[in-house]
């Protein structure tokens, strides 16, 4: 494992699982999941002493530096305590850390490889957190990944395992396969249409969970929905795979595909209008926030995937997404910005990649 | 509309789908949004909150007495738990296990793990709990200087975490 992560340059690269690509990528942004695992000889971490943090940090570095699997030894290895402030806010926005584990205390750290596909937290809420993330709607490829790096730490680490209650966790809400799989959806179509209530209700009955960012009324929405799993005990791993998978997220893909096929049909120029609308003002604004940013990058997603707007790949959308956010902008400039400087720097941040001029680098 | 958390203007309105009466909405400034939205997607609190309240409501007046019941490995009491809705070490699942049980039920609709398990495994619940207590001696041997203790707590601990030393495969018998 490496040990010398070049933020600088992790701030000008986007992961892999941005690509835009993959089954449903017009829809599906990306596959999450992860798995919740502790060390059979420690207690939780809401329960351990400094000293305990150390040795679960120093004992889990130790065993993953055993491993001769060649993926694993080009891993990155960070030590998240002695992290700056802005450099752990980088690694939130990249999703390869929570904020939780970002902003707590004692021994902690992240091992990921070069092109953002897994993430391992080590200290979070759980003693670790394994988590891998593909591009589109990709559960099989997802899940054997993330059990492929589950055995292979396994060889090297006791888990806490109970034979009737299997994973132990912290909180008995991820109990048993401690799994969680979440489908991130772009879903504009279905927010214009304000449809979106009758999805969260068909959703409700079937033990999974729909979370979304939304504005009311006259304020900013980035249309950005998360469906995952909301049980962990009682069912194999491949039903809960599937739950979410082939029964959940494709419906819900169907819902907005239909949502945006009638918008096509029946409001084609207000739609139009809206899309160049967004581009207009990410194109000519002098100061922008990071929420209006999203609503109108949104908004041109949209655009891009229903063939409004042709001189754009749904990549730069991604990389933007990624890079107008508060960490990366200041990574970029290579310093760090007040709000005000933020909101400006940001602007022309945007002007200049909408304008073709920017570099989209992949990992 | 102010932030549920602080003086900010809430610019983010966010629905909550696990309340069993209904979607929640929630209003967040900017920087407690993402908090609340880099968390898991499941709210553990939410859900926890709401089947203890179920459970306790059962329990009536030896809700006292649950509340002191102490785990003797990590010294979690149940209050503490209730109030976090976090347990203290592996041994809570066996300690509190008649206490945490109707709530995996309501949880989950089920108190039996059928998915994957590892290949080795610490074996029993005592079998946990006593690595647990052997860890926690070695570092208070450290603390005093003890090393030859400690050293000694170090190999029974690799003995038991070892699938091929004798002693864990005793240990690997289900409880």
């Amino acid at each position: 494992m490496k040990r010398d992560a070049d933020f600088d340059k992790l701030a000008r690269y986007t992961g892999q699982w941005m690509r835009g690509e993959g089954p449903e990528s017009d829809i599906v942004i990306s596959t999450r999941i992860r798995l919740a695992r502790n060390l059979a000889d420690f207690p939780f971490i809401r329960r351990c002493s400094d000293e305990d943090r150390l040795s679960i940090e120093r004992t889990v570095r130790a065993r993953m530096e055993s491993l001769t699997d060649n993926n694993w030894s080009a891993a990155q290895y960070v030590d998240l305590e002695p992290l700056s402030e802005i450099d752990r806010q980088l690694l939130v926005e990249r999703q390869l850390i929570s904020r939780e584990i970002a902003e707590a205390d004692g021994s902690r750290a992240v091992a990921f490889d070069a092109a953002e596909g897994y993430s391992v937290m080590v200290n979070e809420e759980d003693h670790l957190r394994i988590q891998v993330m593909k591009s589109g709607l990709d559960i099989k490829n997802t899940w054997e990944q993330v059990n492929r790096i589950d055995d292979m730490l396994e060889e090297v680490i006791l888990y806490a395992f109970h034979p009737r209650y299997g994973y132990l966790t912290a909180c008995p809400t991820n109990v048993g396969t401690g799994l969680r799989v979440s489908v991130m959806l772009h879903l504009p179509a279905l927010v214009i249409t304000e449809q979106m209530d009758r999805v969260f209700r068909s959703m409700q009955r079937i033990n999974v969970t729909v979370r979304g960012l939304y504005g009311e009324g006259s304020q900013y929405t980035g249309d950005f929905y998360q469906v995952s799993n909301q049980i962990t005990l009682g069912h194999t791993e491949a039903d809960l795979l599937a739950l979410v998978g082939e029964e959940v997220a494709p419906r819900i893909i169907e819902y907005e595909r239909k949502a945006r096929e009638s918008l096509l049909k029946n409001n084609r120029d207000d739609l139009h209008d809206e899309v160049s609308r967004a581009m207009g003002i990410l194109n000519t604004a002098r100061k922008i926030s990071s929420e209006e940013t999203m609503h109108h990058l949104s908004k041109i997603r949209l655009g891009i995937s229903m063939g409004l707007i042709d001189q754009l790949d749904v990549k730069v959308i991604n990389q933007l997404f990624l890079q107008s956010q508060s960490a990366h902008l200041q990574k970029l400039q290579g310093r760090i910005l007040g709000r005000a400087e933020r909101h400006a720097r940001r602007a022309s941040f945007l002007q200049h990649h909408l304008a073709g001029k920017g570099d989209t680098t992949w990992n | 509309m102010k932030c549920q958390f602080c003086e900010k203007p809430a610019t983010f309105h966010i629905t909550e789908l696990t309340d069993p009466g209904g979607p929640q909405v929630m209003h967040f400034c900017e920087e407690h949004a993402k908090g609340f939205l880099h968390k898991e997607a499941s709210p553990p609190m939410t859900a926890i909150a709401s089947a203890l309240a179920k459970q306790l409501g059962q329990v009536g007046d030896d809700l006292e007495e649950l509340d002191q019941k102490e785990c003797p490995v990590c010294g979690i009491s149940f209050f503490e738990f209730r109030n976090s809705g976090r347990l203290g070490c592996p041994y809570d699942y066996t300690h509190f296990e008649s206490d945490l049980r109707p709530l995996l039920i309501n949880v989950h609709d089920s108190t039996e793990h059928i998915g994957k398990r590892p290949t080795r495994s610490a074996g029993t619940a005592d079998s946990l709990a006593k690595m647990i207590g052997l860890r926690r001696e070695m570092e208070e041997a450290i603390e005093r200087e003890d090393y030859e203790r400690a050293s000694e707590i170090r190999d029974e601990l690799k003995a038991m975490e070892d699938p091929i030393a004798p002693k864990s495969t005793e240990s690997d018998t289900t409880s």
